[in-house]
């Protein structure tokens, strides 16, 4: 049984869907890769898993359980993590703090998984006094991506990680992200850096205007010539 | 020196009590601002529903003959918290969570908050009429005169009672406060909403929760802001109606959303206030002998006659809008 | 959703019918009104309740056209009120022969001297002094402006009060007064458009209070500008006064009555006009910028549109209709007190008016501004009655009456004014009459 379906997902924002029709399935083994062009519904569609939007049709399954449209705190406990692009880290709060807020919904002695993730992003256990709105583009992802897995999820969810980070630190992001799945945490991510997020995926999606267009491991979707040429510029 | 002593009880003392008042008022307007995103306009009105509350229940206990050393409103008052908070609480359920569920702008949630200090204040009058009250009852105003013969000067440092309280008061609920805020989940949960409330909900913390704690905080600070007010000056309906506008600025001033910047606006305006009607020449009267003949000092220094007292909070958070208007400590503009 | 069958003459979700129903329901309800206290009270609140109608007109502008949010109504009404004050009360002559011209002629050299520093200050950067210099220079301005100021206008103050208590009007036709009122309104207005449109919404209501509460301080203590809580009146009218027709051998009930309904026609007429020409206003091209600007002001401001310029319009002009709604208040009531000038009769009623009867919508405001004040005004005798019924119901049983009845009842206003906001705001969000939707095609 797969850990996270989306059986022909439609929604958006109110007015004109953005999805229609999504199909996506995933273990906790794999390394989802969701790409595709300019608004085809890539960042809408890990949206909607979260309940951050409206789904109008379809349904969003996790470990067998139907949460389509559920609220997002309450995804949490059950064992699903999402970082947004944008606004990912809590500004006015340190790292340590950040990282204590992931782990808001668990009930028990949380400082394993604080020092594993500390030992994951060794910057953040120096800076971990320092407010995070005042640390750079690429530790602040690591914070983002530190509060996600503090609640030690089966799912992580990341939207667009590399965006705006200096390649040194996409190389790493990317690493960061193997590592992780290796250690039993299943990925779905969004990435505009489609040739070298493939590259690493199990599972790939290319969408387009909310739907799917292909589908594949991330290497077979790299050596796929239609793909190439469509969506990997070349 | 008796000057200084002048100083001290004009300016020093009266700007402390009045600053706790203002800090107190501030960070439940600044709590609210920066977890619901808007401006609740009614914080004044429920100071004074804290504060008649507080008088209620004093009448009540003093009825059945309950009497200890210190003031019976204030014997009473951390009951009187509880009720005012869960009244906040109530009000929110009924006035503004529907209007939020309906995505209503912020404007309209303001005009809410008009519509229910109206309401609270046409039902106190309603219920206790228009008159002034005591919240002393029978009971004397104990002041405390520091007699200051050791250091040369021939006047007492004067403190009440009651003023000796509310201070303790303040420092005890600001420390409480700040650790509530750095060292528990929720508090931390409040931080991180009014940091990033989308953030907050994806990473788990229930909304629903925080809002309500914000609400009983808010009411239990009110009604300590109120019953401070009402035994300083007196008992009326539109007690804190006055105030609230120096409330609001000492939270812009400070920073919408900062606790910390809401108690430094309270004091930073309490002050400015007192300063500014305090008359100075009686500072430099010492000094007269020592000055040329031709440099009089004028009977009246103060900076702003005692009729505009309020409207230097006002000056000031014109100013503050102009020059910063995050505030001191940079709060949230939008 | 209506069945068909039933509700076809009442439907209220066609706006011109919706419209007709309620403004009937308002008719019936002033008629009622003036069957039970007579024709001179009817009189009167239809005259001032038009009066409100015109300021919630100018705050349906800046709010229902504009967004913005000005709670300076107060203040402006106010400086409206003053303005026709001066020129329609008869002109106190002890003050032109004394000396008290020369002294405020001096004060108001003074006032421009250092208005004339302060700007000289702000430009310093032009001569290599910037950043936290320059602001400690423009501080210093300030403050020397200030005692300069205040070392003029004390006396002046001092003298005029003593010797001749007020400086007096200029004896001129109301009417001209309140299109004074106006005019001073607008430039009230424009100085604090300049200062705070720029700030974010919620910040934009905080700071309009204060400024409003300043102008309410310092028209309150310029004694010698407005006589302060001494008051002035009586206060001229443009028609002829109850005085006028008893001294012609009318009764002296239907004196009031034609008096009133004779200034209540004039309103009327001034109204239509105003009315008329902010409808044509808002149904054309300049009138649809603005709600473009409103609607979404970030993505006006990137195609071009002075986006502050044009709020500062708006601002400007809905004061005018403030201003002169506050100068037809004074001049009616015959009275000008600046001590009754509270933030919630004035600013906040006003805002009510327009919230309730629908912002955006010209005659959302009129229906507004008569059933708030209608509203505003019935709830105190009202709440007398009911109070003094159980008052001897309680009596009858042994529990005494209810005591402070009229202070009591009076205080009732205030109650019901705020269920009546919370009530409205539930099940009506945007207004009795909303602002109709145009389909622009």
């Amino acid at each position: 049984m797969a850990l996270i379906e989306l059986k022909s997902l439609v929604g958006g924002y109110g007015g004109v869907p953005i999805l229609n029709g999504v199909n996506i399935a995933i273990e906790q083994s794999d390394i989802g890769v969701i790409v595709g062009p300019n608004g085809a519904g890539k960042s809408t569609t890990l949206k909607a898993i979260f309940g951050l939007l409206k789904v109008t049709s379809g349904a969003v399954v996790f470990d067998g359980a139907d949460i389509t449209n559920a609220q997002p705190d309450k995804l949490v406990p059950r064992g699903l993590s999402f970082v947004p692009q944008e606004k990912n880290v809590f500004t006015s709060m340190s790292v340590e703090e950040n990282l204590e807020m992931g782990a808001f919904t668990r009930a028990d002695d949380y400082m394993p998984t604080l020092k594993w993730v500390y030992d994951m992003f060794p910057p953040l256990l120096e800076k971990r006094h320092q407010k995070a709105g005042e640390l750079s583009g690429g530790q602040r992802q690591m914070v983002a991506m530190g509060r996600a897995l503090m609640s030690k999820p089966r799912l992580l969810m990341l939207d667009e990680p590399s965006a705006g980070l200096s390649p040194r630190y996409v190389i790493e992001i990317f690493e960061q992200i193997v590592k992780i799945n290796k250690s039993g945490v299943g990925i779905l991510m969004v990435e505009q850096n489609a040739r070298q997020a493939l590259a690493f995926a199990s599972k790939g999606f290319v969408l387009a205007g909310g739907q799917n267009r292909f589908t594949g491991t991330g290497a077979e979707l790299i050596a796929d010539p239609e793909v190439a040429k469509s969506f990997l510029g070349g | 020196m008796d000057e200084l002593i002048f100083f001290i009880n004009r300016v020093l003392i009266s700007g402390t009590v009045l600053g706790s008042i203002y800090a107190l008022g501030a960070i439940g307007v600044t709590l609210i601002f920066g977890i619901l995103r808007f401006a609740h306009f009614a914080h004044g009105d429920m100071m004074t529903m804290g504060a008649f509350i507080t008088f209620v229940l004093a009448g009540l206990v003093s009825m059945l003959g309950i009497s200890v050393g210190i003031p019976t409103a204030i014997l009473v008052m951390p009951l009187a918290m509880v009720v005012t908070a869960l009244i906040a609480l109530g009000i929110d359920k009924g006035f503004y969570a529907p209007l939020r569920k309906q995505g209503v702008k912020p404007v309209t949630l303001l005009v809410a908050s008009i519509g229910v200090t109206l309401i609270i204040q046409g039902l106190i009058r309603l219920i206790f009429g228009a008159g002034t009250r005591s919240l002393y009852g029978n009971e004397p105003k104990v002041i405390f005169r520091i007699d200051t013969a050791w250091m040369g000067g021939s006047r007492p440092i004067t403190i009440t009672e009651p003023q000796v309280f509310m201070i303790a008061f303040t420092i005890i609920l600001v420390l409480a406060l700040h650790f509530f805020l750095t060292r528990s989940r929720l508090g931390k949960a409040m931080r991180a909403m009014a940091d990033n409330a989308d953030l907050a909900q994806i990473s788990g913390i229930n909304t629903a929760v925080v809002v309500r704690i914000t609400w009983l905080i808010a009411g239990a600070l009110a009604c300590v802001a109120g019953t401070m007010l009402a035994l300083d000056v007196a008992l009326m309906p539109d007690l804190a109606f006055n105030i609230v506008l120096p409330i609001f600025a000492a939270a812009i001033v400070g920073g919408l959303g900062q606790v910390y910047g809401a108690i430094a606006g309270g004091f930073l305006i309490a002050f400015a206030e007192t300063m500014s009607v305090f008359n100075w020449s009686t500072m430099l009267r010492p000094f007269k002998d020592i000055m040329p003949s031709w440099l009089a000092i004028p009977d009246n220094l103060a900076l702003v006659p005692t009729e505009y007292k309020l409207t230097v909070a006002f000056v000031i958070l014109v100013i503050t809008l102009l020059a910063r208007p995050t505030g001191i400590f940079k709060g949230a503009s939008t | 959703m209506s069945t068909a069958s039933e509700s076809r003459w009442f439907d209220l979700d066609n706006p011109v019918k919706r419209g007709v129903i309620l403004f009937a329901g308002i008719f019936i309800l002033i008629f009622v009104v003036g069957l039970i206290q007579g024709g001179a009270n009817a009189g009167l609140l239809l005259s001032q309740a038009l009066a409100y109608a015109l300021i919630a007109l100018g705050l349906n502008i800046q709010w229902g056209y504009g967004g913005l949010f000005n709670f300076a109504i107060m203040g402006l009404m106010m400086v409206g009120g003053t303005a026709v004050m001066l020129v329609s009360v008869p002109v106190n002559q002890s003050f032109w022969a004394g000396e008290g011209p020369m002294m405020l002629g001096r004060a108001f050299l003074a006032f421009l001297v250092g208005l004339l520093l302060v700007l000289a200050a702000r430009r310093v950067d032009r001569i290599g002094i910037k950043g936290g210099w320059r602001v400690a220079v423009i501080a210093l301005a300030w403050f020397a402006g200030y005692v300069i100021y205040r070392s003029q206008i004390d006396p002046a103050a001092a003298y005029i009060e003593t010797n001749n208590g007020f400086v007096g009007g200029l004896g001129l036709n109301p009417v001209l007064g309140w299109l004074l009122g106006g005019v001073v309104a607008a430039v009230i207005a424009y100085i604090i458009g300049r200062i705070c449109l720029g700030l974010r919404t919620d910040y934009l209501a905080i700071a309009t209070i204060g400024i409003s509460e300043i102008l309410r301080a310092l028209v309150k203590n310029m004694d010698w500008l407005t006589r302060g809580t001494q008051t002035v009146s009586p206060i001229p009218w443009p028609v002829p006064l109850p005085q006028d027709y008893q001294a012609d051998g009318v009764p002296i009930v239907e004196s009031f009555i034609y008096a009133r309904f004779g200034f209540f026609a004039l309103l009327l007429v001034i109204f239509a006009a105003i009315f008329w020409l902010v409808q044509r206003a808002y149904g054309g091209p300049w009138g649809r910028m603005m709600r473009a600007i409103r609607d979404n002001h970030i993505a006006a401001g990137s195609m071009g549109k002075n986006v502050t310029g044009r709020q500062l319009e708006l601002f400007v002009l809905g004061s005018i209709l403030i201003g002169m709604g506050g100068a037809i208040l004074v001049t009616f009531n015959q009275i000008f007190d600046p001590s009754s000038y509270q933030p919630i009769n004035h600013t906040f009623v006003v805002w009510v008016m327009v919230i309730v009867g629908g912002a955006g919508n010209n005659w959302g405001a009129l229906l507004g501004a008569m059933l708030i004040y209608i509203v505003w005004i019935i709830s105190d005798p009202l709440a007398q009655v009911i109070f003094v019924n159980i008052s001897n119901w309680s009596q009858s049983m042994g529990w005494g009456a209810i005591p402070e009845i009229d202070s009591r009842a009076l205080q009732m206003r205030v109650f019901i004014l705020g269920v009546i906001i919370t009530i409205a705001l539930r099940y009506a969000p945007k207004g009795l009459l909303p602002e109709v939707m145009r389909r622009e095609s």
